[in-house]
């Protein structure tokens, strides 16, 4: 299943609820104000880089130039154009948005 | 083709597959309409035949607690639906554990039977899935 | 492969709207099929007619409506929450049609991916 987040960890429960129940095969996605999760030094860092053990995370690249954040990616998160997070919902048998 | 025509053709082709849908909702009632308009959706899709299930984490678990009084709020209490979904074969209703706990709420508290059901667990039945849609 | 796409959220107000279009560009430059956008919540506001934003940023309606009739994209309106929200035949854009809830059910069944967007 494609994991899709775009509310900051600031903002909102859904990047810690998301990452609870991934299971076997996942992959999440990253989106929108999400992408400061994906950034080096935010309250997330711990738990992206605890995923990333099991899981490939990704972040998406218009919406971390957006925000400046692109200089910032934590190590690991594979950045995206929105023609590769085509290819991740082609590729898994479902999505789920964590709103 | 007529919209009539086309629905009555798509309608026939929808109605011989049956997917897994499966319906999260992570939100509260009342402060958004997300739990209201989602259940309409649910409602819908009873008529179509697919293998129903609805998952209820995070703050969606209050959309289920017993004793919602609206009167004072003016807005319609929408909660007597959730009782109506077992008359539209929707029956699989799953609420999440840790949700309930992190609460303090007991499944004694809720409005209708549901399976309770750790992160572990909700985690497996939304891979299952064919169709998620959380609102 | 079919990708159907859920719309939450109205214009401006939330992203959602912008990253589905800009979802729904990039699937069609795949040689994906988009069979249909379904509007639910506030993201009825999507096919208003009335917005008239400032000129030097995106018009997201009118994007909708193009994007419709160059690729033959279905754009569908849910007529409750479009009545709730005062968006009526008679102020939708171009491309936009009013239908049923039954119509993302339908989209669920019919396509390959379906993908929410949404707050």
């Amino acid at each position: 299943m494609l994991h899709i987040v775009n509310k900051s960890p600031y903002e909102r429960n859904s990047l810690a609820s998301c990452l609870a129940h991934t299971a076997a095969g996942a992959a999440v996605i990253l989106i929108e104000d999400a992408v400061y999760a994906a950034t080096r030094g935010n309250s997330a860092e711990a738990a992206i880089r605890k995923a990333l053990e099991s899981l490939p995370v990704y972040a998406l690249a218009p919406d971390l130039e957006a925000r400046g954040m692109q200089g910032s990616v934590i190590d690991g998160v594979k950045v995206v154009d929105f023609g590769g997070f085509v290819d991740l919902v082609a590729e898994h048998r479902t999505s789920q948005s964590w709103l | 083709m007529t919209q009539a025509a086309d629905t009555a053709e798509h309608g026939q082709d929808a109605q011989s597959v049956v997917k897994k849908f499966m319906f999260v909702n992570r939100k509260a009632p009342y402060g958004t309409i997300y739990a209201l308009e989602g259940l309409e959706v649910v409602l819908i899709s009873a008529a179509f035949d697919q293998d129903v299930s609805l998952a209820f984490l995070d703050d969606g678990v209050y959309q289920l607690v017993k004793g919602q009084q609206t009167k004072a709020l003016e807005v319609k209490n929408f909660s007597p639906t959730y009782r109506a979904l077992e008359g539209y074969d929707v029956e699989k209703l799953y609420v999440e554990r840790e949700s309930l706990e992190a609460r303090g709420l007991r499944e004694d508290q809720l409005l209708v039977p549901v399976q309770v059901v750790g992160a572990a667990e909700m985690a497996a039945l939304m891979d299952s899935q064919d169709v998620v849609i959380g609102f | 492969m079919k990708i159907g796409l859920l719309v939450n959220e109205g214009p401006y107000n939330h992203q959602a709207a912008d990253t589905a279009y800009q979802f729904a560009r990039a699937a069609l430059a795949k040689g994906h099929e988009i069979p249909r956008v379904f509007f639910y919540h506030d993201g009825v506001n999507n096919a208003s007619k009335l917005t008239e934003p400032p000129q030097d940023d995106r018009n997201v309606v009118n994007r909708w409506s193009k994007l419709a009739a160059e690729k033959g994209i279905d754009l569908v309106v849910c007529v409750a929450a479009g009545l709730r929200r005062g968006l009526v035949e008679d102020n939708l854009a171009p491309g936009f049609r009013i239908s049923g809830l039954g119509q993302l059910v339908e989209t669920g069944i019919e396509s390959d991916r379906l993908v929410v967007f949404g707050d």
